[in-house]
């Protein structure tokens, strides 16, 4: 690390705000990787991963279908029976490698086709919205980091929430980071300290300015070291997925991040919109595997939407709110190159009040799995993080034995 | 005083004088007709035939693509943040923001940018202190609300159109207008009604082609039948869905809906649910007066109960520039800097806008690039005395540990870094 202007500022905010400097970003009890992806708008499942083999999908999809498996700028095939979506070029190499896997007719335990309720429950991960994340419960539910047998709730520096926003899911009482590129120039360290003295008398600003002083100081060490891509300038998915993994990679780096990206809500046009924000989602998974190299094996990244989009094409060449959808689960980890999850067919009598796919596994079975075998989470501490999911096991076998 | 200026307005603006009697003020904003006009600003129709234009300019000639949409959003911007930060009724203005988030639209959408400051001076400012009906009304016939969520294309697919051309409908702006606009979340509709109300707005769309571009029902394009929503028989037609807006624009779940969100963003991020009872009440029993509801607000003795609001990147830049006495031309790409903050005028992600409680500002990296900012326009102040400014802009809210802070501090600059950083200049 280089001694600079910048690095100076770790040391200095842990002391002013914090105490012990080594406290400030101590490492996490796992060496796991973690990265919960949110597609904000509805991610319409069946044209990611197109059914091509469900003889009922033509009758309802229309021009919305994508040429199949061999034609010019056809579905790339995951085995026969459906096909991504062509812009997921990365995630088919992933796939195919064994390191990505598909859930598909999926969906959370609420069936509200409101945007806004259905992501207040997801990210809370129950039928309805509560205090805090699942991703945050999940981090309180870790094991302390085992070098500083920190207090217990100590969750410094476990998770960072990378782009400007909180999201809900990184919310509650763990401590969550957060970090974006800067666009302005920044006054002198000691300025922000007596800042963050100021505001530590107030409740939402006291804590928040003391973290993000404590992890722009964090980021800009990591950052420093790296060899200065301009890509993180980019305020892009891309970018933002490759700065996450440089923050993870880091030995006292978090070890769970959340990013998002939105453009999904395609009510008209979908397939003119819809194949941008699919290009920008697979090359960040493709930079978060290059960006965290050899880590790459123990990460597990969860690309996750409040739900799915309707069987039937609109009269806009687009898809309505709907409910089943799909789950992307990808990383060096994940027992992957499958498509899970029961499919219910396309006909008239399968589809979901007349309109939507039929879900058939519960979301949270697939992040249970994940947090049981990728962080070790135990039973009792799944039913922490996913209140009332008793009905929602765990799905076995996502993830490669260690 | 110093409250009313921070909590209803904008934040003081330079050593304006403070008013003596701050209900009376805030009555007389309401009341009095609005004082900022647009005369340099084209209207709607001038937008879209400006948006034709360039289309047809790409399609003949598509390297060299006109900026014409992109100057027309420039002059927009620049015109109503410069109305908001110079403005002498700023409460009136916050009450256009505040309805021009509620009725959100957003520049990620194609083909808005060109008429997104048009709806705000068209659809919004008007109706701030009228009735929600016909700002409801407005907002449902604006093209940027009908660009916005897609009704354009949307086409009943039993009228002689969708007939002819197999096409059919698109429930967005139904869904969101039930949703977010009227009843709100929980205001006790189904997906049949979200379809019903979408098969009555089949045909409300716009004209691009013709000398005054704009709002269009295509009775051809519009679903035969009369429908029911929410238990009651609309016609067909658009006097049927004049008569399904007007419905819905009066119905106690939409009172009871503008009124927490009111309350939530003039007196507190879970206001005090007996307020939010009142001012649905001044609602109803003025068949929707928005000027008497804004006067409810201020009429609640917990709308009084200072800085319990955080400010938004918006307000927290306007108040910055008020305090400073900075002109929107000496802020160069406003626009740049409200996206760097995390707030982007215009364009919110999705269409339920910004969000309007603390926790969601409060992203750590966000603080600190206010703090940033901050630091930045600090260099621009005038040679004022720092204390001094900090006394006149906040009053009595400026606390003593701030004020020692910043008499402290090495630099005019840094002092005021220090005041504007400070968690009594942050909330309002």
């Amino acid at each position: 690390m280089i001694l600079n202007r910048r690095t100076a500022l770790l040391g200095l905010t842990a002391a002013v705000s914090l105490g012990p400097a080594s406290l400030a970003l101590a490492p996490a009890g796992t060496d796991r990787r973690l990265v919960v992806i949110l597609l904000r708008g509805a991610l319409d499942g069946l044209a990611a991963v197109q059914p091509y083999g469900d003889p009922d999908l033509a009758r309802w999809r229309g021009a919305l279908l994508l040429p199949e498996p061999g034609q010019a700028e056809g579905l790339l095939d995951l085995g026969g029976k459906f096909g991504l979506h062509p812009a997921l070029g990365g995630l088919h190499e992933l796939y195919r490698n064994g390191e990505a896997l598909i859930l598909h007719a999926a969906a959370g335990p609420w069936r509200s086709r409101s945007h806004f309720q259905a992501q207040d429950d997801l990210e809370s991960g129950a039928a309805q919205r509560l205090a805090s994340g699942w991703l945050n419960r999940a981090i309180l539910a870790l094991p302390p980091p085992p070098a500083r047998g920190g207090a217990a709730g100590d969750a410094v520096g476990r998770a960072v929430a990378v782009g400007t926003a909180m999201p809900l899911l990184l919310e509650g009482p763990a401590r969550v980071a957060s970090w974006a590129p800067s666009r302005f120039g920044a006054p002198a360290p000691d300025l922000y300290a007596r800042l963050a003295a100021l505001n530590r008398s107030d409740p939402v600003l006291g804590p928040a300015i003391a973290e993000g002083v404590r992890s722009r100081g964090f980021a800009t060490r990591v950052m420093d070291e790296d060899d200065g891509s301009a890509l993180r300038e980019r305020n892009t998915f891309p970018a933002l997925a490759a700065a996450a993994a440089e923050l993870m990679a880091a030995p006292d780096g978090p070890r769970i991040a959340a990013l998002e990206i939105g453009g999904w809500d395609t009510h008209a046009d979908q397939n003119a919109r819809l194949a941008q924000p699919l290009r920008q989602l697979d090359a960040g998974i493709v930079a978060l595997k290059s960006r965290l190299g050899p880590l790459w094996a123990g990460t597990v990244v969860l690309a996750l939407t409040e739900f799915g989009r309707t069987v039937r094409a609109n009269g806009t060449k687009g898809t309505d709110h709907g409910t089943g959808t799909v789950a992307f689960a990808a990383g060096g980890a994940i027992a992957g190159g499958r498509v899970v999850g029961e499919w219910p067919g396309l006909s008239e009598q399968a589809l979901f009040e007349d309109r939507d796919l039929q879900p058939t596994t519960d979301l949270r079975a697939l992040i249970k799995g994940v947090l049981a075998a990728h962080l070790g989470l135990s039973e009792p501490a799944l039913a922490q993080v996913f209140p009332d999911s008793a009905g929602a096991g765990a799905i076995r076998g996502l993830v490669r034995p260690v | 005083m110093a409250h009313a200026l921070v909590r209803f307005g904008l934040g003081r603006k330079g050593a304006e004088p403070a008013p003596a009697d701050p209900t009376a003020w805030l009555r007389e904003q309401i009341e009095a007709p609005d004082p900022i006009r647009f005369p340099s600003l084209p209207d709607s129709a001038a937008c879209l035939t400006t948006l034709r234009e360039e289309r047809a300019m790409r399609r003949e000639n598509p390297p060299a693509a006109s900026t014409r949409v992109r100057d027309l959003l420039r002059a927009e911007t620049s015109a109503q943040m410069q109305a908001a930060m110079a403005t002498e009724a700023p409460f009136r203005e916050r009450l256009v923001w505040f309805w021009g988030n509620h009725f959100a639209v957003s520049l990620r959408h194609g083909g808005v940018a060109a008429v997104a400051g048009a709806y705000v001076r068209e659809a919004i400012r008007p109706h701030v202190t009228g009735r929600f009906a016909d700002m409801l009304l407005a907002v449902m016939r604006h093209p940027a609300m009908l660009i916005y969520l897609d009704n354009v294309g949307s086409v009943g697919p039993d009228s002689p159109a969708g007939l002819r051309m197999g096409r059919g409908m698109n429930e967005n702006l139904a869904r969101e207008c039930l949703e977010l606009h009227t009843l709100g979340a929980d205001g006790g509709f189904t997906q049949a009604d979200v379809t019903s109300f979408a098969r009555i707005l089949t045909g409300w769309s716009i004209d691009l082609q013709g000398p005054e571009p704009g709002f269009l029902f295509r009775a051809g394009a519009h679903e035969p039948g009369a429908q029911t929503l929410l238990g009651h028989r609309f016609e067909e037609g658009e006097a049927g869905g004049r008569a399904a807006l007007a419905f819905l624009a009066t119905h106690p779940a939409t009172y009871r809906y503008l009124a927490g969100k009111l309350a939530t963003h003039f007196i507190a991020d879970t206001p005090p649910a007996d307020a939010v009872d009142r001012i649905a009440s001044r609602l109803a029993d003025t068949g929707g007066d928005l000027g008497a509801a804004a006067l409810a607000v201020v009429a609640e003795r917990a709308a009084w109960q200072p800085l319990t609001k955080l400010r938004t990147p918006l307000d927290f830049v306007v108040a910055c520039a008020r305090a400073l006495d900075l002109r929107e031309e000496t802020m160069p790409d406003v626009h740049a800097v409200l996206g760097g903050l995390g707030e982007p005028l215009w364009m919110p992600p999705l269409p339920n806008g910004w969000p309007d409680r603390a926790a969601d500002w409060a992203a750590p990296e966000l603080l600190m690039r206010r703090i940033d900012w901050a630091h930045a326009v600090s260099g621009r102040a005038a040679g004022a005395d720092p204390v001094q400014f900090a006394d006149t802009t906040l009053g009595p809210l400026l606390r003593p540990e701030t004020r020692a802070a910043m008499e402290r501090a090495g630099s005019r600059r840094d002092a005021i870094t220090l005041f504007l950083g400070s968690p009594e200049f942050q909330r309002r």
